[in-house]
């Protein structure tokens, strides 16, 4: 197989050493990660080999027990979502953290309402007319039509509820987007979308992670490919270098130690 | 190239067809609505009553002492509102009126009971001790993620015993300035609108405002939809909670200095089922008990409707213990039609 990168210079955002327990379970055992500037990462490993819990630490979800992060090089904690939202870093989550009661536009901007100019405005009052035409404008660039923007979220089909959670990443990202099986439930024009999605996304100079069980989505979009699998890291590819066969290996042991 | 072109083209034909389309899904949804079938339950029941006899029931008279009745209880409903839709309850708002009570007349027979100093002295007296409960079960509930049925059940407990330990168990009288009495208790504007009920309706109007129009309702909606999503999306639910849960406090005060404006005593063994009673008006008017659903308009229509069933059982003779009967009934029937919604959805 090819030799794993050596940890990398001008990263935007990396961790290292990274551990997280639950109870017994060693999720995260000193894991290595990094994010470069304008580039899509996918983060690829068997189920439970601890990607969502190392993307729920970057985005300031669940607090690590050890190692570092780092953005732009700088030693950082990120205490909450508040503090990765501020570095410029949006996460599609696996469960897609939606209020199921409210509708898309609320969910898209919940946190950050759009407040009403004027008086009204310090009273804390909302424009919800300005949120839903921003965010009708957000699903369309995603090629979902909902027929109705006054649904609730729990209203929606599977698809449409993970575009709704792709879209409201897609919207705040400035730096980083952290996508957990973001098409896992989309047909196949949807897919298709999330992945020209992240193309421009990549076109605009951010970066994408990208956690897919889906290998050939990964080659068709990835530059690099990095490999958790028990709570490590074990193998860093770019994705150009690299056949499906030796990615699979590092996935399931069978390569490397061996 | 032309792929960037083509979502634009269609956000602009999303937003006209959008336009055309919008009214229709709002008439399903307004129809869909518990609330609005709940308000034509309550207007058939006004409709029986008035035919059976118009005399009596339809009366200004009748009205306003139904609405003077119902005016204490609409407060403490509202503030239940916000906190049933964070998918929370408050159990302790009756003993939390009695304790704020007390407190008030205690401070006000003190300071000599007349003048507006003293009445003002009491308003500040209810309403901080009403809102100090309220933080603690806010603060207990949000911070030690104690459920809210224990929480409140135990500041139930605590306030009702705190309560009969400053009053020594006896109704505080001769504390309430009678020119408290006569306006804000007994009082009309123009002479025919009473106070209680201009009080209890701009409480009602400023809670549904701040429930449908500003950011602090909409956060309220998602933390009982999906705390952890809030959380995620930088709400601070802890702060959020600590909030509602201290307007519940603070407005149970309220309205027991109300009422102590209004029966010059005060009220200590009137309370035991306040708690209740507003909880089944919230849920009535369609507010769901798992959190994240609800609006202020159900609730003035589930304070209503066992008020109006109660007067109007007492007008014709029945028994006023049906009464029980017929509200028990309408809240299981809430209750079974919000369980159906959600099974629908679950299905979708
Ligand atoms: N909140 C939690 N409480 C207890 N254990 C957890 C929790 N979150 C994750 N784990 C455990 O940590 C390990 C890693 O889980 P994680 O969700 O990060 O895996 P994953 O790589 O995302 O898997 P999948 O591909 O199935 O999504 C698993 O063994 C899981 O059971
Ligand atoms: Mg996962």
């Amino acid at each position: 197989m090819s030799p794993a990168l050596p940890a990398t210079d001008g990263a935007l955002l990396e961790a290292r050493g990274v551990e997280k327990s639950y109870g017994h379970v060693r999720a995260l055992q000193g894991t290595d990660f990094e994010v470069r500037p304008g580039e899509v990462t996918a983060l690829v490993g068997d189920n439970g080999a601890g990607k969502s819990t190392l993307i729920k630490i970057l985005s300031g979800t669940v607090q690590p027990d050890g190692g570092e992060i780092r953005f732009e090089g700088h030693p950082v904690t990120i205490h909450s979502p508040l503090d990765a939202r501020r570095m410029g870093v949006e996460t599609v989550y696996q469960d897609l953290a939606l209020a199921e009661d409210l509708d898309p536009a609320a969910n898209l901007f919940l946190g950050r309402e759009v407040i009403r100019p004027g008086l009204l405005g310090a009273l804390g009052f909302i424009d919800k007319r300005a949120m839903r035409a921003r965010a009708a404008e957000s699903f369309a660039t995603l090629g979902i039509d909902l027929q109705d923007m006054d649904a609730e979220v729990g209203m929606l089909s599977g698809g449409q509820r993970q575009t709704v959670a792709v879209s409201r990443a897609a919207t705040w990202a400035s730096r980083v987007i952290f996508m957990d099986e973001p098409t896992a439930a989309l047909g196949v024009v949807q897919a298709e979308r999330v992945l020209d999605l992240i193309r421009r996304i990549r076109g605009s100079g951010k970066s994408v992670v990208l956690i897919s069980h889906n290998l050939p989505q990964v080659f068709q979009i990835a530059d690099r490919i990095q490999v958790l699998r028990l709570g490590r890291r074990v193998a860093v590819f770019r994705a150009d270098e690299v056949s499906m066969e030796e990615v699979v290996g590092a996935m399931t042991g069978a390569a490397g130690e061996a | 190239m032309g792929r960037d072109g083509t979502p634009v083209g269609q956000a602009e034909q999303a937003s006209v067809a959008g336009e055309e389309q919008e009214i229709r899904p709002r008439l399903w949804r307004l129809a869909a609505a518990t609330s609005t079938w709940i308000f034509l339950v309550l207007v058939v029941i006004i409709a029986v009553f008035s035919i059976m006899n118009f005399e009596a029931f339809a009366s200004v008279f009748n009205l306003r002492n139904i609405m003077i009745d119902a005016s204490s209880l609409l407060i403490v409903a509202v503030a239940m509102t916000f906190v049933i839709i964070t998918a929370g309850i408050d159990l302790s708002v009756g003993s939390v009126l009695v304790f704020s009570q007390v407190v008030a007349a205690l401070l006000m027979r003190a300071m000599g009971a007349e003048g507006l100093g003293v009445i003002l002295a009491g308003l500040a007296a209810a309403t901080v001790s009403g809102l100090a409960w309220g933080v603690l079960n806010g603060v207990l509930i949000a911070k030690t993620r104690m459920p809210a049925l224990i929480v409140t059940l135990g500041t139930l407990g605590m306030a009702q015993g705190a309560a009969l330990l400053l009053s020594g168990g006896i109704n505080v009288r001769r504390a309430v300035p009678a020119e408290l009495v006569t306006t804000v208790g007994i009082g009309r504007l123009f002479g025919e609108i009473p106070y209680l009920v201009l009080i209890a309706t701009g409480i009602t109007i400023l809670g549904g405002i701040l429930l449908h129009l500003t950011r602090f309702g909409r956060h309220t909606y998602a933390i009982g939809s999906n705390p952890e999503a809030a959380r995620r999306a930088g709400i601070n639910v802890s702060r959020h909670l600590i909030k509602v849960y201290a307007m519940s406090g603070f407005l149970a005060g309220v309205a027991g200095y109300l009422l102590l404006a209004r029966f010059t005593t005060t009220t200590i063994e009137g309370h035991g089922t306040t708690n209740l009673q507003a909880i089944a008006a919230v849920v009535i008017g369609g507010t769901s008990l798992f959190g994240g659903i609800g609006t202020v308009f159900g609730t003035v229509v589930g304070v209503f409707i066992p008020a109006i069933l109660r007067n109007g059982f007492i007008i014709l003779g029945v028994e006023p213990f049906w009464q029980q009967v017929a509200v028990g009934a309408v809240l299981i029937l809430a209750v079974y039609v919000d369980q159906l919604k959600r099974r629908a959805r679950e299905r979708a």
